[in-house]
């Protein structure tokens, strides 16, 4: 035992001198929790409370494009911008970029009256099929235009893909009010009263959104549940940029053939640095959480709350670390230089996060990226952490993903032992 | 166990070759070094001494033959001979982050040596070896000088009966070199044994009774220097390995 308390004391007060090593654990990803939960937290709030800029060139005067114009603004996502009749795509790209729209739509000429048209062509064949008579030879070729949707490139698929989805509501609403109108102006041979027709078109089943809970609690996710968990792993698996060379200058050095000329079992020195850098990992993760917990909310970000099974959350935390320092050894082990270690460590560090999902959500991969995941001790600690904090689950929910983490660290460990006999190091 | 009396190191007939450098390699070579000798083991860059030190020191396992050192086979007994000898080599292989008080904490206590042990012997090392001043300031602070110092303090710390030393005195000025061979000098009239390389061979020729001089892997000549230099019609031992070993670039 004094042998070890000496080596952690040792790995210890060369840690606590390292200052770029200190900076690199603990700064930078401070720094990146913040900024990334900050930038993701006004995308979701750009989405969901301040609306999304959308700027509309209404070429039409007629009465179908003001509804549809009303229609988009009801829908809630879109803040409508109105721009005079503009028929030149790049009048249209500048007018977007003078009012920092991000979408423009162009509602093309003759739209109320194609509409219009269209209904009662439609209309006609439905009197038809209910026996009375209706028109369907006029207008019947009538199409209407389409529209036209300008957006930045920097706006993402899913995102243009919400918009598009949106606008296909609003249009689908529009033209029904219309065929209805003629419809039962047809039947009735009177206009249909706005609260029946209120009633027939806005009469819809509501959708209920509800987070999915190991628990059954209804906590609705947010950004820093979301990215403090994330970026927390990312944190811990930041010590190599430390550890990694430490082991390197041991071995450049020559410390470590000194070691082994000495009576002592250099697995008390690999102890010594899992105990030495695990305690940092748990550090990193206790600074991370408190900060997502008391400092956030005088940020204008949400509280980060965590789970209801701490237990889970520390023994998850521990093995993520264990497994962190057992992968920082192993590199420093097999780099020959510092530069090396640090280089490698850090894309590592980067691909393992990509591939684990910490960047872009696993469930969303495909094939072989998919698989990959799975061995990325990131992903199963990452799966672990949402268990933990989005779902409230419990250690026994986290089991599997503990297991496969466990495992990757101990072969992780096989590998290092493996490296340190063949480069004759132990 | 006569042997064990007798002599420090004791090399019968090794082979020894690297995996993936097989050219590198020693057969049937042997050397007696007695306990309490000053030896000097001497040769061109590339004739092998580091690697006879590291098989000497069991960083390196011989493929036949054996090594023994007082007695015990270094290939067989790893910690018992662990204790045995200290090693000092040529790099600076200490932490540069700690001071030499924390340094040789950590090696005193991996050398076996517990809390009262390495305590006396920090006091003793640092005074004797012109460190205390500086005993709690970071080595990588340190002049070459100094920290060969502390490279030799940490060697030492646990007071072995056999010392290795590996270049001890390299890039360090004439005040530094007198205060390492004095103190190496002082160690050997205790009882310690040196067994030393160095390519400063007047240095050497002031420290070693008994030298054996090495080329391409093989012991060319070994014996009492006085002897050597009267055997072979020199006055130095630079003259000696010149004539022994030429005058060609040899790395």
């Amino acid at each position: 035992m004094f042998k070890l308390w000496i080596t952690i004391k040792k790995d210890v007060r060369i840690l606590l001198r390292d200052k770029v090593g200190i900076a690199l654990m603990f700064v930078m990803p401070i720094l990146l929790v913040i900024v990334v939960t900050s930038i993701q937290n006004s995308t979701f709030q750009l989405v969901n409370k301040n609306k999304l800029p959308i700027l509309i060139s209404n070429q039409d005067t007629g009465d179908a494009s003001k509804q549809l114009v009303s229609a988009l603004s009801k829908i809630g996502m879109f803040k409508v911008l109105l721009t005079p009749d503009t028929k030149n795509e790049a009048l249209i790209a500048d007018a977007m970029h003078n009012k920092d729209a991000m979408l423009g739509v162009v509602i093309p000429k003759d739209f109320s009256a194609k509409v219009s048209a269209k209904s009662k062509h439609v209309a006609g064949k439905a009197m038809n099929s209910f026996g009375l008579e209706g028109d369907t030879t006029k207008n019947a070729d009538a199409n209407i235009d389409p529209l036209t949707i300008y957006y930045n490139p920097i706006l993402q698929e899913s995102l243009r893909l919400s918009v598009k989805g949106a606008l296909q509501s609003a249009l689908q609403m529009v033209e029904s009010r219309e065929t209805l109108r003629t419809l039962y102006y047809s039947i009735n041979e009177k206009q249909l009263s706005e609260k029946l027709e209120n009633e027939m078109l806005n009469n819809r089943t509501t959708i209920n959104e509800v987070p999915v809970s190991k628990d059954g609690t209804r906590r609705t996710p947010n950004a820093t549940q979301h990215n403090v968990p994330a970026w927390t792993i990312f944190a811990m698996f930041f010590v190599i940029m430390s550890l990694g060379g430490s082991v390197v200058r041991e071995k450049v050095s020559g410390s470590f053939i000194r070691l082994k000329t000495l009576p002592t079992n250099y697995a008390v020195g690999l102890f010594s640095k899992q105990i030495t850098y695990m305690g940092v990992t748990m550090l990193q993760a206790l600074i991370i959480f408190s900060i997502g917990i008391w400092l956030f909310p005088f940020m204008n970000l949400p509280a980060l709350n965590l789970p209801a099974d701490i237990g889970a959350l520390v023994i998850t935390t521990l093995i993520c670390g264990w497994c962190a320092v057992s992968y920082a050894i192993c590199v420093g082990v097999f780099a020959d230089t510092q530069e090396q270690a640090n280089g490698f460590g850090a894309v590592s560090i980067v691909i393992l996060a990509a591939v684990g999902g910490l960047m872009v959500p696993s469930f969303a991969m495909q094939g072989t990226f998919k698989s990959a995941a799975n061995l990325s001790p990131m992903h199963w600690c990452l799966e672990a952490y949402y268990t933990l904090f989005l779902e409230n689950g419990k250690l026994k929910d986290i089991a599997g993903n503990l297991i496969a983490l466990f495992t990757i660290t101990v072969i992780i460990q096989a590998v290092t032992y493996l490296g340190l006999k063949r480069k004759n190091l132990i | 166990m006569a042997i064990a009396e007798t002599y420090a190191v004791n090399i019968n007939d090794i082979e020894f070759g690297y995996p993936d450098n097989p050219e590198v390699s020693f057969t049937q070579l042997n050397l007696k070094i007695a306990k309490g000798e000053r030896f000097g083991l001497f040769g061109p860059n590339g004739a092998g001494k580091t690697t006879l030190m590291n098989l000497m020191t069991g960083l390196l396992k011989v493929n036949k033959g054996s090594i023994s050192l007082l007695g015990h086979d270094v290939n067989k007994h790893n910690n018992t001979v662990s204790k045995l000898f200290g090693f000092v080599p040529q790099d600076f292989s200490f932490y540069q982050e700690l001071s030499p008080v924390e340094n040789l904490e950590f090696f005193g206590a991996w050398s076996g040596l517990n809390k009262q042990q390495i305590n006396q012997r920090i006091d003793e090392l640092l005074d004797i070896l012109g460190l205390d001043d500086v005993r709690n300031k970071q080595v990588q602070k340190f002049s070459g000088g100094m920290k060969r110092r502390v490279n030799l303090a940490i060697g030492v710390i646990h007071n072995p009966p056999v010392l290795f030393l590996d270049e001890p005195t390299v890039g360090v000025d004439v005040q530094t070199r007198h205060a390492i061979i004095n103190y190496l000098k002082i160690l050997n009239e205790s009882g310690t044994t040196l067994i030393y390389t160095s390519h400063q061979l007047s240095e050497a020729e002031g420290l070693c009774e008994q030298v054996a001089l090495l080329d391409d892997r093989k012991i060319i000549t070994q014996g009492n220097i006085h002897s050597l230099l009267k055997e072979h019609q020199h006055n130095t031992l630079e003259e000696l390995f010149i004539d022994l070993t030429g005058k060609e670039y040899r790395d």
